[in-house]
């Protein structure tokens, strides 16, 4: 891509992104409503530009009268943090994981190959939705069934270049000097591959929040009372035929996200090419 | 009178604010060879390179470098293509680099024949085995159907000056050749390229920070310091005799031989 | 002292190797690309692993120490790698990079550390305000004066230099082999030289050790191995070193070269086999060992050997 293409492309990324943040952040400044405010007299409300819309209700009412913006508005919250979390957590798990399999190789990377083989096989939204409904939904559980799902991409872009970096002169000196593997592996090597968990970061992030998405979709995600764009789409799909808006708006939402998050993520990788730093 | 090879009068280069060369002058009669010495940053390679125009467009060349009497500096990109690697051909310092890695050596070289000499894709195969076996690269016709990767630096080196010669110039310009090289593949390397002159009566320019190395190949030694020519002499008086100050801390720094 | 019998892989880099180095000493190893000096270097410093043999450091045997023991020895022999760029971290200042050493040993701690970097640094000809560099902001002479100061810092007592100079232009040559020689003078150090120029080693080594594919082929004091070489290939060396005269070195061109073999030697076989001019049946079959030829000199050569 053209370098000017690529740059305005990162940059509408950005703006999709500094949306959703500013949505979160700012939620309850600009919620006209809880997102939990039930009123059943305004129940299946249309959005405000249509004829029997309301303007107190700007992109309608769901099933029980709760505020679909104010709802999508509080929801990035939850999406962000999720997206955030899932893939902070996983990129501890799969980011140390992969340098320890990169650079102490043998028995080490034998035992963790071998977990990321398996992981890789497995079908894993099965498993996932296995586990929630075993251990029921929340915000923990996902979170930790999510950072699950996406380690092993760390781990295994971690791991090879690890590997390669391993046998690099400047590792070999730091070994001479008498460096131990802990300053090694902190110091050297993680520095060495903190652009690529970045990357890797990003697109975990993405696809985070949209197992979420689809775990709430699912019925296994967070609290279906805490408004996850996710849950809203579960809710919304039984009322697509009567009250479209209910599910498009939350899908227009994760849609703009992890857009926004792809979008960044791609230019980031361009910038942080080990190859040309 | 004949042009000289190569005429070179007040060339001054500038990449951005920094002054690589400094208005520096000098003549390079028809199958002379010289030697420009120099280290790091005094403008022997910025010089060189300007030979074939290989600078980048945002370098400001001024001055005049003539071959044969046409201004270089004024060819259209045409004339400059038939120059290179034809009249002028370089030989670096990485053969590894200047090697399409993908490509057989046979046919790397043919192509240069085919370009410059206008030889039959069959002629020119078979030209590419003879220049192979004449920079001494044993069983030519197995060599030439392999690739960069398969050759030692030293044959890669043999290899390149096989493709420069198959221009039939009538100049080489060599830019630290020999620098990466073990001492003995250096020695050998210096051997072919000084028979191979006096085979063919090129012109040679040769580019080092190491004066020893071209002591017995050149015939004029030309120094450089930080973008200008602080000596221009024949070879046997610069050594014996050096004028300048820069000269004899070169000198002194290099080895006199070993042994008996 | 050390006594080295490395053997590494099917195909030996190392093979039969008896290496033996005295404090203070300074001895070189010279041979070209491949020959193997560098893995013996690196054995010298237990960062190779060996196949066969013992690596003795002050009488230790460096393959039977625990990992955190010979991590501890490691103050006292570092190394000068080849390129002194890759081998600094290229997301670490140098003023950390100097400071590791010390920190690592425990000879100080991050903060003190600070005082004795910039005396390190302006020991080896650089400036204390350098220490907040990157490697990458350097020339190439000054990275090598880094590399110095690294291997220097924790106060070892065996260095093993490998290639210090052949990054450099020739005249910067001589100011990090003064360097290199005074330090020696001031903190009574043992060298081990690795290089494949001759001229800058005869003026350093005490001894020289000439290498080719994995083995010693001659060992002497410099002066002698050059003026006489007793191995071929030493004389081979010698004779390619360019020499700063125009007329030998014109006419050394135009003498005759003896023809010069494509192919790798068979596996038993002395590797000079193929480009040595006094090459005899027996070379190719099986290489003799490192036979005493006079006081202080050893070479590998049938030349040299009892006839049968």
């Amino acid at each position: 891509m053209r370098p000017a293409a690529a740059r305005a492309s990162a940059i509408l990324g950005a703006i999709l992104l500094a949306l959703v943040l500013f949505a979160a952040v700012a939620a309850p400044l600009i919620a006209p409503y809880k997102p939990t405010a039930i009123e059943l007299r305004q129940r299946l409300l249309p959005p405000a530009w249509e004829a029997a819309g309301s303007s107190r209700h700007l992109l309608g009412t769901d099933n029980v009268g709760r505020d679909l913006f104010s709802r999508i508005v509080w929801g990035a919250r939850i999406s962000l943090s999720v997206g955030l979390a899932a893939a902070s957590l996983g990129a501890v798990i799969g980011g140390t994981l992969g340098l320890c399999a990169g650079y102490f190789g043998g028995a080490v990377d034998a035992v963790i190959s071998w977990l990321i083989e398996v992981q890789l096989a497995f079908p894993f939204t099965l498993f996932a939705i296995f586990l929630l409904a075993a251990f029921g939904g929340g915000f923990l559980p996902v979170v930790g069934v999510l950072a699950l799902a996406t380690w092993v991409n760390y781990a295994r872009v971690v791991r090879g270049q690890a590997m390669s970096l391993r046998s690099q002169d400047f590792i070999l000196a730091a070994q001479s000097v008498g460096v131990g593997p802990a300053r090694l592996l902190r110091r050297y090597l993680l520095p060495a591959v903190l652009p690529s968990i970045v990357v890797v970061g990003s697109f975990s992030a993405a696809q985070a929040i949209l197992t979420e998405a689809a775990l709430s979709f699912l019925g296994v995600g967070v609290d279906p009372t805490i408004p996850s764009w996710g849950a809203m789409l579960n809710l919304g799909r039984n009322y697509l035929q009567t009250a479209w808006w209910m599910a498009i708006f939350p899908g227009i939402a994760i849609a703009i996200t992890v857009l926004g998050i792809n979008l960044l993520g791609d230019w980031l990788g361009t910038r942080l090419d080990p190859r040309a730093g | 009178m004949t042009a000289p090879l190569l005429d070179v009068s007040g060339l001054t280069i500038r990449f951005g604010a920094t002054l690589a060369v400094d208005d520096i002058s000098f003549t390079l009669g028809e199958g002379e060879a010289i030697g420009i010495v120099g280290e790091s940053g005094s403008g022997k390679s910025a010089t060189i390179l300007a030979a074939l125009r290989l600078h980048p467009a945002s370098t400001t060349i001024t001055g005049m470098l003539a071959f044969r009497g046409q201004d270089i500096t004024q060819l259209s990109p045409d004339a400059l293509r038939d120059l290179r690697g034809g009249q002028i051909a370089m030989i670096f310092q990485d053969p590894l680099t200047a090697f399409n890695p993908l490509m057989r050596i046979g046919k790397q070289i043919a192509e240069v024949l085919t370009r410059h000499r206008g030889l039959s894709r069959q002629a020119a195969d078979a030209e590419a085995i003879r220049l192979l076996a004449q920079v001494g690269i044993t069983e030519p016709a197995r060599r030439a159907r392999q690739y960069p990767h398969e050759f030692s630096g030293g044959m890669r080196q043999r290899v390149m000056i096989a493709q420069a010669l198959a221009g039939d110039p009538a100049l080489l310009i060599a830019d630290e050749p020999t620098t990466a090289l073990d001492p003995t593949v250096q020695a050998e390397i210096v051997r072919l390229i000084a028979s191979l002159r006096r085979a063919r009566g090129m012109g040679l320019i040769w580019v080092t920070h190491d004066l020893a190395l071209m002591a017995g190949i050149v015939d004029r030694v030309l120094v450089m310091k930080s973008g200008r020519i602080v000596e221009d002499a024949a070879v046997d008086d610069l050594y014996r005799a050096p004028r300048h100050p820069y000269t004899r801390t070169l000198l002194a720094a290099v080895s006199r031989g070993i042994g008996p | 002292m050390k006594d080295i019998f490395v053997r590494y892989g099917q195909r030996a880099a190392l093979a039969g190797i008896d290496f033996a180095v005295g404090a203070g000493e300074t001895v070189a190893v010279i041979g070209e690309s491949g020959c193997g000096k560098s893995t013996l270097g690196r054995a010298l410093l237990g960062l190779q692993p060996v196949a066969a043999g013992r690596v003795m450091f002050k009488g230790e045997d460096l393959a039977t120490l625990p990992a955190a023991t010979l991590r501890h020895r490691r103050r006292l022999m570092q190394m000068m790698f080849q390129d002194p760029q890759a081998s600094l971290n290229p997301r670490m200042r140098i003023g950390e990079t100097l400071a590791e050493p010390l920190v690592v040993h425990h000879l100080a701690t991050w903060r003190t550390a600070r005082t004795m970097v910039a005396e390190m640094l302006n020991r080896v000809g650089l400036s204390p305000a350098h220490a907040g560099r990157y490697p990458h902001e350097f020339s190439g002479g000054q990275r090598q004066r880094i590399a110095i100061a690294r291997a220097m810092i924790a106060g070892p007592e065996l260095v093993v230099a490998d290639e210090p100079l052949s990054a450099l232009d020739v005249t910067l040559q001589g100011q990090i082999l003064d360097l290199l020689a005074s330090l020696q003078q001031e903190r009574a150090l043992t060298y081990v030289f690795i290089s494949h120029d001759l001229p800058v080693v005869r003026h350093l080594a005490g001894r020289v050790s000439v290498m080719l594919g994995g083995r010693i082929v001659e060992q002497g004091a410099p002066a002698e191995l050059f003026a006489k070489p007793a191995h071929p290939y030493t004389a081979a060396l010698c004779d390619a070193v360019p020499i700063a005269d125009p007329r030998i070195a014109r006419a050394k061109l135009l003498e005759k070269q003896p023809e010069s073999h494509e192919g790798q030697p068979a596996p038993d076989a002395c590797p000079f086999s193929v480009r040595c001019p006094h090459a005899r049946p027996i070379c190719i079959e099986a290489m003799p060992g490192l036979r005493s030829i006079a006081a202080g000199r050893q070479a590998a050569c049938w030349l040299h050997e009892e006839p049968a």
